[in-house]
C-alpha cells in the first residue's frame, strides 16, 4: 500500500534535516537543525515536532547521512548512503545539472551526472569541510559567519594547505602572528577548501557546465559560493545554489523512501530510535578519579608547587617581564628580584598577538607602583621577533630555552619537560643541566589543547566546563591516538555507540596524552621518560589532561601552578639573568600611547624563491619585515656568505643543460627536473648529448607548477616531491619536446655496504603512475623503460631499443661510458666541494650541518629554504651524499636495502667522529621508508653523543617549528 | 647492535610458535604441517583494542598498518601471560624486495627486544633470509605448503560463495569446518594423502556444491589491495563479513596468485635487467610446477562447475601488460591492477582495493591505475579503502556503502 506521505531524515555529523513530502512528491515540510552530537535527542525532537503538525499520520520512513548509518541499523530502519540520497534528489529537482558539490558538516561530495555518472566522497584524511571552516573560525575566535563577512572584504589571497585542518592551521598561524589582515585571510580559508574540493575529489576530472551546490555551509557561506564560482569560472546560470540546499539530501532520502522505506506511524519510529541498542565494541578505560578525596589529594599535591605573589600596586624594586607570544596563545609575567609575581597574563590571541601584548604592557604600566623599574625583558615564541622588534625587547630566546630556566626553577633536578600548548607539544629530555633532545609534534599528530576547544565548543561546552566534566567520568572512551581529523571520527562513533559527554571528554584527555608519549616522544615505556618530569603548558591546566598523564605513566609528575605561562616565566627568569643594572629597553608608557601600526604584504625580489614577506610599518617609520628565508629579505645587508652545499649542488645540477648541448641535433629530450634526476642528471644529459640529441630539463619547481600539475595527481597522500612531479611532466609538455624521458628503475646505483640497494617504490615506479593519469602522454612521447644502471650492457641494450626509430645503435656504448664518467665527476664535485666547504668552516671556527635527505631534497620548493634558514644561523651546510664515502655502514639493526638511504647511516656515522658536525634529517611527509630510517638514524647519533634533528617538510610553506628546532639545536649545540 | 635471541634446534621441543592471523584458513593448514615436523604452533586469535594499541605504543607512528598489527597482536599475546616467554617464540612471514614490509621483523625484534629479550623471532621466508635460525623449510616442506596454499584458496574460494547465498544459516561455516579439520589431519599425520590433489579438489567442490543456495541475484564485490589488509579480519575489520551482511558476494582473489606473483617477479627482473643468475633460472623452474600445480586446480574447478576458477596467472601476467610493467614488483605491485582488470572482466564489477593508510607501492599500482582500468572497463566501480589505526569502521562503511549504492543502480 503506498503511503501518503514520505519522510526523510538526515542525520549529518553536526545537523539534522528532516523533510516530508506528499504523494506527488512535492517538500510540504522541511526543518534543519544543529544536533551538538545529541543525535538521538534531536531526531526524536524532530519526530515530536512532525507529530504536532500531522497528528495520526503513518510515514515510508528512511534515514541517510554520515551518522544516520549506525542510527538506522540499530533501529532496524532502513538507510540509504547520502551521496545517492542527493543524486536521487537532483535527479528530480534538477535533472539539467552536471555536476553537483556538496560540503558537509565532515563529508565533502561530488558527484559527475552527464558523460558517466559518477558519486565520489572524500578519503579518510580530507578536512577540507564544513567542520574545517569552524575549526579556522574558532582558531580567529570569530563564527563561521563573521568569518564569511570578512572574506568578502578580501584584498588577497595567500596559500593555504586545504588537504587537512593541521596543515591548513599551521599556514594561518603564522600569518596571523606576522600581522597579515584577517580579511585576506578568511578568503584565503575558503579558497583552501574550493582547491581541496577540486584537486582532491575531481581528481583529474573537469568540473563544468551546470553545477549544484548543496550542503549547509554552501548555502550559507557567501563568500566560500563567491571563491567556488571564481575558480570554476561559472557564470550566474551555471551556478545553482537552490534555496532548498541545506535539506536537499533529506529530500533524496524522503524520495528513496517513498519507493523503499519502510511506513511507520510516529510513535512506532520514536520508539525505535529511543530504544535502538547501541553497539557494544565500544573500549572504555579506567575512570580518572573514583572519589572526590583522590581528586582533593590531587589537587593538594600539585598546590606546593606555586610561586609567591606580590601586589604590584605597593611592591617597590626591580621586575622583570617575560612574554610568551604562542601560537594560539598569549602570556606574559612580570616578576620580583626573588621570584615572586607581580602581574601575570594568560588569554587566546585571537590572532592579533602584538594588539594583544601592547595592551598588557599597557595595564601593567597603569597599575604599576611608580617605584617599579623593570630591568629587564624577554620574549619567546612564534611572535617573538615582530614583538620584540615592535615593543622593544630586549632579548628574544628560543622556547625550548625558555621552558627549561622555568622548569629547573621549580625542579633543579628536572630531567624531563613537557608542554603541550595549543597547537604544540614539545618534550625535552635534559642531561647534565642542558637539553639534550628535543621532540615536537609533527604538522600531523597535533592532538594538542586547541582540539579539545574546538570539541568542547561542538558539542555546546566551553573548555573549562568540558574537562571538568571527564574527570568523574566512569567509563572513559578509548579513542585512538592519532591526529585531528581522525580523531573526530572516533569521536563520533563513540557517541553513536551511546557514550556520554563525560566519557568523550575523559577519552579525549587520555588520547592526548597517549599521543604525546608514544608519537611525539615514541616512548617505549613510561620508565624511558625520565624520574623527574615537570609538565607545563596550558592544556596541563586541564586537571583531567594532567590526571590521565600521570595514570599513563605510573609516576606523579610536577605541574607548577603556573603551568600555562611557564614559557613566560622562563623569559622573565633568563631577562633577570641578563639584567645589567640598566633599565630595561622596553617601549615606554608613553610611546605605548601613540602606538599604531599597519600591516602589508609583498613578495621578496631577492631571489628566485620569492618569498612572501609581511611588512609591518610602526613608531617612527620603523619596519618589521618577516616570511624571509635569507637575510635578503630582511632588508638589512647581506653578510659574509657562509658555504652552503645545498645551493652548489642545485645550481650544478640546473647548470648541467647549460653547458655540452650539441650544435646540430637530431631531436629534442624532455627530462623532467623532479626525484631521481637531482641524482642522475648529468648521466641522463651526457647520454642523450653523446647521442646527438638536445636535452631540455622542466622549469625549476614553485607551488605554481604544483598547480600546474595537480589535477593529475591520484593518490593525494604521496609525498610533495612526488605530487610536484606532476607540475614538470605538464611543463615539459608545454616547452615542446620530441619526447619525455623518465627510466622507471626497480634498483639504484650500488655504492656498497648495504644489504641491497633498491629505490623507494615512488620513485622507482612513478612514471607508470603519471603515464596512467596524465592524458596527454603516451608511449609515443613518454618513453620510461625499465633499466638498472649497474648493468651496463642491460644500459646499452634498453637504450637501443628505446631510441631503435633514430638508428644509432652503435654509437651507443661509448655514450653510456661517458654518461657514467660524467655522473662519476658530478659525485667526485660534490664530494670535493664538500671538502672545501668543511675546510672554509672550520677556519671560520664555524659548526658544521650535515643536512641529510634525498637527493631531490635540494629543490628549493621542497626543502622551503631549511638549508639558508641553518646558514642564517651562522653554521655552514652539506649534505648526506657528499659524506657517506668517508665513513663505513654501522651495525643496524634493520634491512639497509635503498641506496639513498644507505647514504644517511653512513652519513651519520661519519658525523659521529666528527666534533664540530651534527646532522639534521630532512623527511618529506609521507615517506613511509623514514619511519624505518629515522629511528635508525636517531640511534647511531644518539650512541656516539650526537645529537638528533628531524625536520618534517610538505608542501606547507611554515618553517616556524623548524626554526624553533634549529635554534634549539645551536643553544644545545652551545653548552 | 643488539646480539637477538635465536631460534635453536633444541627450541623445537620446547618452544610455541606463534603465529600471526593473516589467513585465517590458509594458516592453519600451515600450522599442521610444521606440528607434523614436531614444532609447537598456534594461531593467534586476539583482536582486541590492545592489539592496536600495543602496536602503537611499539611501531613507529608513520609504520605500515599491517606491521603494526602483527607486532601489537604478538605483544599483546605476549602480555596476555598465557604464553611462557621463555618457552615462546614468533612466526612473521618475510618476503624481501624493495618495500618497507621487508623490514617487518627487525622491527618485530626491536619491540621484543625491550620487553621479552629471550624470545626469538623465527622468519618464515622462501628467499634464503635468515639462514642461522634452526627453523627451516625442507623440500618436502615447501611442497606441503604450496599445497596448503591451493586448498586454503579452494576453500575459501567455495566458502565465500556459499555463505553469501546459503538457504540454511551455516551450513558453509560447517563445511569449511569440517575440510579444515579433515586437511588439517592429513598434514599433521605427515600422511602423503594431500597429493591426491584431484581427488580432493573434487570431494571439496561436490561437498561445497551440494549447499543448497537461494537463485537470488547479488553484487559481487572484488577485493584486492596489500596482501595483509587484503585477507586479515582484523585488519580489514572484518570487511567480508560485513559485505555479506550487505547482500554482496565477496569476491577474494587467491593467495596462490600472491604467491606466483612472487616467484615470476625474480626470473622476470633477470629477464628486463639482463642479470641472469642461477637463482634466477632456479625460480623460473619453480614458477613451471606452480603453474602447472595452478593449472591442474582450475581445470578441476572448471570441469566441476560450480565455482568461478581462480585466475589463470598467466592471463594475469598478459592483463596486466595493459597497463602496467611487470617490472614493478614492490608491494603487491603489477598483481593488483592486473586482479583489478581480471575482477573486472570477470563481471566483478565492484572492487574494493584495502591499503594500509599511506602505502607506498598502493600510490602507484592501486590509486595509480585506477584510472586506466576504469577507462577500459566503464562500468567498473574501484573504490580504495585506507586501513589505520585511527581510521573509523563507520567512515570505511559509509564508502562501501557509497559504492554499492552505484552498483544497485547500475543493476
Amino acid at each position: 500500500m503506498a503511503n501518503k506521505y514520505s519522510l526523510g531524515i538526515d542525520v549529518g555529523s553536526t545537523t539534522v534535516k528532516t523533510v516530508i513530502t506528499d504523494e506527488g512528491g512535492n517538500i510540504i515540510y522541511s526543518k534543519y537543525q544543529r544536533h551538538l552530537s545529541k543525535v538521538k535527542e534531536t531526531v526524536t525532537d524532530q519526530l515530536n515536532m512532525i507529530r504536532g503538525e500531522y497528528p495520526g499520520e503513518s510515514f515510508t520512513v528512511c534515514i541517510t547521512g554520515s551518522a544516520g548509518l549506525g542510527l538506522a541499523n540499530s533501529a532496524g530502519i532502513p538507510f540509504v548512503q547520502e551521496v545517492h540520497a542527493a543524486f536521487l534528489a537532483v535527479k528530480k529537482k534538477q535533472p539539467d545539472a552536471d555536476a553537483v558539490i556538496e560540503l558537509g558538516g565532515e563529508d565533502a561530495k561530488i558527484i559527475f551526472l552527464t558523460g558517466g555518472v559518477e558519486q565520489r566522497m572524500n578519503g579518510s584524511c580530507a578536512g577540507g569541510t564544513g567542520a574545517f571552516i569552524d575549526q579556522m573560525a574558532t582558531l580567529l575566535g570569530i563564527t563561521a559567519d563573521e568569518l564569511d563577512e570578512l572574506s568578502l572584504h578580501a584584498q588577497k589571497v595567500y596559500p593555504i594547505a586545504s588537504r587537512c585542518g593541521v596543515f591548513a592551521k599551521s599556514d594561518i598561524q603564522p600569518l596571523l602572528n606576522q600581522g597579515a589582515r584577517r580579511e585576506d585571510i578568511a578568503a584565503s580559508i575558503f579558497q583552501a577548501v574550493v582547491d581541496q574540493t577540486v584537486s582532491g575529489l575531481a581528481q583529474g576530472r573537469t568540473i563544468e557546465g551546470k553545477v549544484l551546490f548543496l550542503g549547509g555551509p554552501l548555502f550559507f557561506l557567501k563568500g566560500l559560493r563567491k571563491a567556488f564560482v571564481k575558480t570554476l569560472g561559472l557564470d550566474s546560470a551555471h551556478a545553482v545554489f537552490p534555496d532548498e540546499a541545506p535539506v536537499f539530501v533529506a529530500y533524496g532520502c524522503a524520495v528513496y523512501a517513498a519507493s523503499s522505506g519502510d511506513c511507520y506511524g510516529i510513535d512506532e519510529m520514536i520508539d525505535k530510535i529511543t530504544n535502538a541498542k547501541a553497539s557494544d565494541d565500544i573500549v572504555t578505560g579506567e575512570p580518572l578519579f573514583r572519589s572526590q578525596t583522590e581528586y582533593d589529594e590531587f589537587i593538594d599535591r600539585h598546590k606546593q608547587f606555586d610561586l609567591g605573589y606580590a601586589d604590584i600596586r605597593t611592591y617597590e624594586g626591580d621586575a622583570y617581564l617575560g612574554i610568551d607570544a604562542g601560537s594560539t596563545t598569549t602570556k606574559l609575567v612580570l616578576i620580583t628580584d626573588d621570584g615572586r609575581i607581580l602581574y601575570h597574563h594568560y588569554s587566546s590571541n585571537q590572532g592579533q598577538p602584538l594588539d594583544k601584548i601592547a595592551d598588557q604592557v599597557k595595564k601593567i604600566y597603569e597599575v604599576m607602583n611608580p617605584g617599579v623599574t623593570i630591568k629587564g625583558s624577554a620574549v619567546t615564541g612564534y611572535g617573538e621577533d615582530l614583538i620584540k622588534a615592535c615593543l622593544s625587547i630586549d632579548h628574544g630566546i628560543v622556547e625550548t630555552v625558555a621552558h627549561f630556566k622555568a622548569a629547573a626553577y621549580f625542579c633543579p633536578d628536572v630531567d624531563f619537560i613537557i608542554d603541550i600548548g595549543g597547537q604544540d607539544i614539545k618534550c625535552f629530555r635534559i642531561k647534565n643541566h642542558s637539553i639534550d633532545s628535543i621532540m615536537l609534534n609533527e604538522a600531523c599528530s597535533s592532538g594538542c589543547g586547541s582540539f579539545i576547544q574546538t570539541f568542547a565548543m561542538a558539542l555546546g561546552y566551553d573548555i573549562a566546563e568540558f574537562s571538568q566534566l571527564g574527570l568523574f567520568a566512569q567509563h572513559p572512551v578509548d579513542l585512538g591516538s592519532r591526529c585531528t581529523v581522525f580523531m573526530n571520527s572516533s569521536v563520533k562513533q563513540a557517541q553513536k555507540d551511546g557514550a556520554t559527554v563525560e566519557d568523550i571528554s575523559a577519552g579525549l584527555s587520555s588520547s592526548i596524552i597517549k599521543n604525546a608519549i608514544y608519537k611525539v616522544i615514541r616512548a617505549k615505556s613510561p620508565d624511558e621518560l625520565g624520574k623527574n618530569i615537570v609538565v607545563q603548558g596550558g592544556t596541563f591546566l586541564n586537571d583531567a589532561v594532567l590526571r590521565s598523564f600521570e595514570k599513563e605513566l605510573g609516576r606523579n609528575v610536577i605541574r607548577p601552578a603556573i603551568s600555562g605561562l611557564m614559557g613566560a616565566f622562563g623569559c622573565a627568569l633568563y631577562a633577570k639573568e641578563r639584567a645589567d643594572g640598566q633599565p630595561s629597553k622596553l617601549i615606554s608608557a608613553a610611546d605605548l600611547e601613540g602606538f599604531s601600526y599597519t600591516s602589508r604584504s609583498a613578495n621578496c625580489g631577492g631571489c628566485t624563491a620569492h618569498c612572501q614577506l609581511n611588512i609591518i610599518s610602526f613608531g617612527k617609520g620603523r619596519r618589521f619585515i618577516s616570511g624571509n628565508r635569507c637575510e635578503k629579505g630582511s632588508g638589512s645587508p647581506v653578510k659574509n656568505k657562509i658555504p652552503n652545499l645545498y645551493e652548489y649542488k642545485y645550481d650544478s645540477i640546473l647548470n648541467t643543460v647549460k653547458t655540452h648541448q650539441p650544435r646540430k641535433y637530431r631531436g629534442v629530450v624532455g627530462l623532467p627536473l623532479a626525484l631521481s634526476f637531482y641524482e642522475q642528471l648529468p648521466f641522463w644529459h651526457m647520454l642523450f648529448t653523446s647521442l646527438g640529441f638536445r636535452v631540455i630539463t622542466s622549469d625549476e619547481s614553485s607551488r605554481g607548477m604544483y598547480y600546474l600539475g595537480q589535477h593529475t595527481i591520484p593518490s593525494d597522500t604521496v609525498c610533495y616531491p612526488a605530487k610536484l612531479t606532476h607540475g614538470h611532466i605538464e611543463n615539459l609538455l608545454d616547452k615542446g619536446a620530441d619526447f619525455i624521458f623518465y627510466p622507471c628503475m626497480s634498483y639504484n646505483l650500488d655504492e656498497g655496504g648495504s644489504d641491497n640497494h633498491f629505490n623507494c617504490p615512488v620513485v622507482a615506479y612513478y612514471p607508470e603512475l603519471l603515464l596512467a593519469n596524465n592524458p596527454r602522454l603516451n608511449n609515443e612521447n613518454f618513453i620510461h623503460p625499465y633499466l638498472d644502471l649497474n648493468i651496463r650492457k642491460n644500459v646499452i641494450r634498453v637504450i637501443g631499443e628505446a631510441l631503435k626509430k633514430y638508428n644509432i645503435k652503435g654509437r651507443i656504448p661509448a655514450a653510456v661510458d661517458a654518461a657514467y664518467e660524467a655522473l662519476e665527476r658530478y659525485h667526485a664535485d660534490v664530494a670535493n666541494k664538500a671538502k672545501d666547504i668543511i675546510s672554509q668552516a672550520r677556519a671560520e671556527n664555524r659548526k658544521i650541518i650535515v643536512l641529510a635527505g634525498r637527493p631531490y631534497h635540494i629543490d628549493k620548493e621542497i626543502n622551503h629554504g631549511i638549508h639558508k634558514l641553518i646558514t642564517s644561523l651562522g653554521m655552514a651546510v652539506i649534505t648526506e651524499d657528499s659524506v657517506a664515502h668517508l665513513a663505513r655502514t654501522p651495525n643496524l639493526g634493520v634491512l639497509n636495502q635503498w641506496t639513498y638511504h644507505s647514504r644517511l647511516y653512513r652519513a651519520a656515522e661519519y658525523v659521529t667522529t666528527q666534533p664540530d658536525m651534527q646532522l639534521i634529517q630532512l623527511v618529506s611527509f609521507g615517506c613511509g621508508i623514514d619511519a624505518v630510517t629515522g629511528d635508525e638514524v636517531r640511534a647511531i647519533l644518539e650512541s656516539k653523543g650526537k645529537l638528533y634533528t628531524q625536520l618534517k617538510i610538505d608542501e606547507i610553506n611554515n618553517l616556524g617549528a623548524a626554526r624553533i628546532r634549529l635554534r634549539s639545536l645551536v643553544a644545545a649545540i652551545e653548552k | 647492535m643488539p646480539e637477538y635471541a635465536k631460534f635453536t634446534e633444541d627450541m623445537i621441543k620446547t618452544h610455541t610458535i606463534l603465529v600471526p592471523d593473516m589467513l585465517p584458513i590458509h594458516f592453519k593448514l600451515l600450522v599442521a604441517i610444521f606440528e607434523a615436523e614436531g614444532y609447537k604452533m598456534e594461531l593467534l586469535r586476539n583482536d582486541s583494542r590492545a592489539v592496536v594499541d600495543e602496536g602503537l605504543k611499539n611501531v613507529h607512528n608513520d609504520a605500515c598498518y599491517p606491521a603494526l598489527l602483527v607486532i601489537g597482536q604478538f605483544m599483546d599475546a605476549l602480555n596476555s601471560g598465557k604464553y611462557d616467554p621463555d618457552k615462546t617464540a614468533l612466526l612473521i612471514t618475510q618476503t624481501g624486495g624493495g618495500c618497507r614490509a621487508s623490514n617487518y621483523i627487525h622491527l618485530l625484534r626491536k619491540a621484543v627486544d625491550k620487553n621479552y629479550p629471550q624470545v626469538p623471532v623465527v622468519s618464515l621466508n622462501f628467499s634464503g633470509l635468515e639462514k642461522d635460525s634452526a627453523f627451516r623449510i625442507s623440500p618436502k616442506n615447501f611442497i606441503k605448503l604450496l599445497h596448503a596454499v591451493l586448498y586454503g584458496d579452494l576453500l575459501m574460494t567455495c566458502y565465500n560463495k556459499c555463505r553469501a547465498y546459503e538457504v540454511n544459516k551455516g551450513e558453509s561455516k560447517k563445511m569449511l569446518a569440517k575440510w579444515e579439520n579433515r586437511l588439517g589431519n592429513i598434514f599433521r599425520k605427515g600422511s602423503n594423502m594431500y597429493l591426491k590433489t584431484k581427488k580432493i579438489y573434487r570431494d571439496i567442490l561436490n561437498d561445497f556444491g551440494s549447499i543448497e543456495l537461494s537463485g537470488e541475484k547479488k553484487i559481487k564485490v572484488g577485493i584486492v589491495g596489500e596482501i595483509y589488509v587484503k585477507y586479515s579480519p582484523l585488519a580489514n575489520n572484518h570487511l567480508e563479513d560485513f559485505l555479506i551482511s550487505e547482500g554482496c558476494e565477496p569476491v577474494v582473489p587467491s593467495l596462490m596468485e600472491f604467491v606466483m606473483y612472487c616467484a615470476a617477479g625474480t626470473f622476470n627482473d633477470a629477464k628486463i635487467y639482463d642479470n641472469n643468475t642461477k637463482m634466477s633460472l632456479a625460480y623460473k623452474a619453480g614458477y613451471k610446477l606452480l603453474y602447472a600445480k595452478q593449472k591442474e586446480l582450475i581445470k578441476v574447478m572448471k570441469e566441476q562447475g560450480s565455482f568461478e576458477p581462480l585466475h589463470d596467472f598467466e592471463h594475469l601476467r598478459h592483463l596486466a601488460d595493459k597497463y602496467i610493467n611487470q617490472g614493478v614488483v614492490m608491494g603487491e605491485g603489477w598483481l593488483i591492477p592486473a586482479e583489478m582488470a581480471a575482477l573486472a572482466q570477470s563481471g566483478v564489477d565492484n572492487i574494493i582495493c584495502t591499503q594500509p593508510f599511506g602505502c607506498l607501492p598502493n600510490h602507484i599500482v592501486a590509486k595509480g591505475m585506477s584510472r586506466a582500468i576504469k577507462q577500459d572497463n566503464p562500468n567498473a566501480n574501484i573504490v580504495a579503502i585506507d586501513y589505520d589505526p585511527g581510521a573509523t569502521r563507520v567512515n570505511q562503511e559509509n564508502r562501501i556503502k557509497l559504492m554499492l549504492a552505484n552498483a544497485r543502480m547500475e543493476q
